[in-house]
């Protein structure tokens, strides 16, 4: 009996660590909206839709969503240069938002399941902590 | 006939396009394009919010990622000894000026944000500092708003003089707008003053007020991020970015109330309503607003005459729509407004600099001296 309560008590604890160190999707998106407001709704706006020609959709856009790891490194360092999103020409300059890994793993889980995006995989910690300049 | 007709849907069409933009009046005018040019005078710089001159040839910039630049004929170095900065969203090393006696005591201030202690996050901050070559020594911090806050938003702020040996500076209400800017008692939604040296002058407007903050000068600020004085009256005249539309241009005067956020003509970004107010007794109506926002950033009079009909102009950059708005004043009024330099990128700045010229800081580029052909 007391073996057995022990192990349920350790797997809770073990749950909960994970769950400490790896939150839910629903909860990084959450939490990433709550960044999204603050830190990007000002230039993309609010539904993703951004200003043609000026700042970038984020709503079904095929430079986001075909290239993660290089979105990541975006907010992660800044982005600066000529891109192409959705058939348009970009030339403009973001700088980091100074945000922390896990910020930016919860903005990029909010940006990825939002206006009509449906990511495959949950953006993690680890990835973006595994991204370098 | 046909002619009656024509004028008439051309009437029509008109007065639809002008009911579907409800752009606040006067609509912005683009004059031929091809008179203006600009000459670039240092570049390399992703931000350039800040600036102020030495001489013609030798001028500081600040680059908002936390770095000073010394530029001299277009050759830029870093400054050393500048304190940490916490950057983050629109926050980082923000504005630049010259102590009104640089010449003899090399004192320069800046704005910035900064975390030096206390909770999580950064709040605006104005140090003062020696410069001697490319070196910053004696680095005090003058005014740190509190408290600390994560928020990425709207933390002002330029600095400017008056004659009187007072110096001012704003910061913004950091993201918090139904707390802090209408609240005395704490910081953020601000113009403060004080002395050259950092002190607090006592005939401030609510020095006297039990736990009112003393600097504070006015308040029902959302984020001001242009500041000058008028050349002829000495008035401070100040922009600030409002919501989804409502930006502003204010006259600021001691001890009033701008409105933030219980009256203004901008709604979230959302589109939903802040205030159905748009004026309300005790609080300042802005001297100009922008409907649609321009994001103003940067602001300064032509004084100089170089440019033979823009004496007396006010001249403000448009971070959103990248072009440097002109606008003439008459009795009070803002009678005309022009698009200058048209897609020249997100301007952030503009002085005028010891020979006249009008210098912008833009994004991606640098700073341009602005040119009109004649």
């Amino acid at each position: 009996m007391k073996i057995t309560l022990g192990f349920i008590g350790l797997c809770v604890l073990f749950e909960g660590l994970w769950l400490y160190q790896n939150k839910s999707l629903e909860q990084s998106i959450s939490d990433g909206s709550e960044i999204y407001q603050d830190f990007c709704l000002q230039c993309h706006l609010d539904n993703g839709q951004g200003v043609s020609g000026v700042f970038p959709p984020l709503a079904k856009s095929d430079y986001l969503l075909k290239n993660i790891d290089l979105s990541i490194k975006g907010i992660k360092y800044g982005l600066q240069g000529p891109i192409v999103v959705n058939g348009e020409d970009y030339n403009g300059l973001m700088q980091n938002q100074g945000l922390d890994d896990e910020e930016i793993a919860d903005v990029m889980n909010y940006i990825l399941n939002n206006w009509g995006n449906k990511s495959q995989e949950m953006i993690t910690l680890e990835r973006v902590a595994n991204i370098t300049e | 006939m046909k002619k009656k007709i024509l004028a008439l849907l051309y009437l029509a069409v008109f007065y639809l396009t002008s009911c579907i933009s409800q752009e606040n009046p006067p609509i912005i005018e683009t004059p031929d394009q091809s008179k203006f040019s600009t000459s670039i005078i240092v570049d390399g710089i992703e931000i350039p919010w800040g600036m102020d001159f030495i001489t013609e040839n030798d001028l500081l910039v600040t680059e908002k990622k936390g770095i000073l630049y010394r530029v001299k004929n277009g050759e830029k170095s870093e400054v050393s000894g500048l304190p940490e900065i916490y950057q983050r969203g629109q926050g980082g090393l923000l504005d630049v000026a010259l102590h009104p006696d640089f010449d003899n005591n090399k004192l320069i201030y800046f704005t910035a944000s900064v975390h030096v202690e206390g909770d999580k996050g950064g709040n605006t901050a104005l140090y003062c500092g020696e410069l001697n070559a490319n070196e910053l020594s004696n680095v005090k911090l003058l005014y740190k708003g509190t408290p600390n806050t994560k928020k990425g938003q709207h933390w002002g702020s330029r600095i400017v003089f008056d004659d009187q040996g007072h110096l001012f500076f704003g910061i913004g209400d950091r993201g918090n707008r139904d707390v802090n800017p209408q609240d005395l008692k704490r910081d953020g939604g601000k113009i403060y003053r004080l002395n050259l040296d950092g002190s607090i002058p006592e005939d401030n407007p609510f020095f006297q007020e039990d736990e009112a903050i003393k600097a504070v000068y006015s308040y029902g600020h959302r984020n001001p991020q242009g500041m000058t004085i008028h050349p002829k009256t000495g008035e401070i005249w100040e922009n600030e970015h409002g919501p989804k539309g409502g930006d502003e241009i204010n006259i600021i005067k001691k001890g009033k109330n701008y409105g933030w956020p219980v009256i203004t003509y901008g709604i979230n970004y959302s589109g939903t309503s802040i205030t159905d107010k748009k004026s309300m007794p005790g609080m300042e109506q802005p001297f100009y607003y922008w409907v649609p926002s321009i994001a103003p950033s940067g602001m300064a009079f032509s004084s100089s005459g170089v440019y033979r009909k823009w004496k007396g102009n006010l001249f403000i950059g448009s971070l959103k729509f990248k072009y440097l708005e002109r606008l003439i004043i008459k009795r009070g009024k803002v009678v005309k407004r022009e698009k200058i330099l048209n897609d020249i990128g997100r301007v952030r700045n503009v002085k005028e600099g010891p020979d006249g010229f009008l210098y912008l800081g833009v994004e991606g580029k640098g700073i341009l001296k602005v040119i009109v052909n004649r």
